[in-house]
């Protein structure tokens, strides 16, 4: 058996700081669980807003809050969660959409990355390079699942 | 790009190898595009790319709520897992 003393990460694909592919993957599917269990009759409109939060929430929880990014996610989600909560609004909580005006690119970045606004130009380039990667992480996580014949496994 | 003071410890070296190591983070495809990009250019690709990564997660939220539509109650989680652990 590898000694993983000093690497907690077994997974040897993955960046040394990041979160481990099996542990986002772990969260995801769970999550994944819980919305069926909890909703099996809701729309699919419905469904699939859910997921995509947990697609989020999943990638921000395994991140942690080491990283400004996944900090303003998992704000963003507990906030949105309790407006709907009190409001009773149904309202996804993934990124926001907004129309790119005349931004400089910079800017247009930061309303990208989450918790980018009022970024340093050095960070804001830091938190873009760890926010991509686990983002397209995320992406083929799902692609995989999809790809294996979704949750129903097989 | 604000410019700093002496006092600042950032230089523009770190800021060039923050710029190219986001340019390696790049798919194959977008990285061709640019080339050798301008900082600019290379934040717009980026930009470009983060939000196509959206558009994924959208798309691919859908599907998975279409699939489990037709899922049953006590699916294995395990197999997806072992699966994932093979690719």
């Amino acid at each position: 058996m590898k000694s993983s003393t000093r690497n907690p990460n077994p997974n040897p694909d993955t960046p040394r700081f990041g979160p481990s592919k099996l542990m986002v993957a772990f969260r995801f599917l769970r999550a994944l669980t819980l919305v069926h269990r909890t909703a099996p009759n809701s729309s699919n409109a419905a469904r699939s807003r859910r997921i995509q939060r947990a697609a989020f929430a999943s990638m921000a929880y395994s991140a942690g809050p080491r990283r400004a990014w996944s900090r303003a996610l998992l704000w963003r989600l507990h906030f949105h969660r309790a407006r709907r909560l009190c409001a009773g609004r149904s309202r996804a909580a993934g990124v926001p959409r907004r129309p790119s005006t005349t931004r400089s690119p910079a800017d247009e970045l930061r309303r990208l990355v989450p918790g980018g606004t009022g970024m340093d130009y050095c960070s804001l380039l830091e938190e873009t390079a760890d926010y991509i990667r686990c983002l397209s992480e995320q992406v083929k996580l799902m692609q995989s699942v999809v790809d294996s014949g979704g949750p129903r496994g097989r | 790009m604000s410019s700093r003071g002496s006092s600042s410890r950032i230089t523009d070296e770190e800021i060039n190898e923050l710029v190219s190591k986001l340019q390696s983070l790049l798919p194959e495809s977008r990285r061709r595009n640019i080339g050798r990009a301008s900082a600019s250019k290379l934040l717009k690709e980026t930009c470009s790319y983060i939000k196509s990564l959206h558009r994924d997660v959208d798309d691919l939220s859908d599907r998975l709520s279409a699939l489990m539509a037709t899922m049953d109650a006590n699916s294995p989680q395990a197999d997806i897992i072992r699966s994932l652990l093979r690719s």
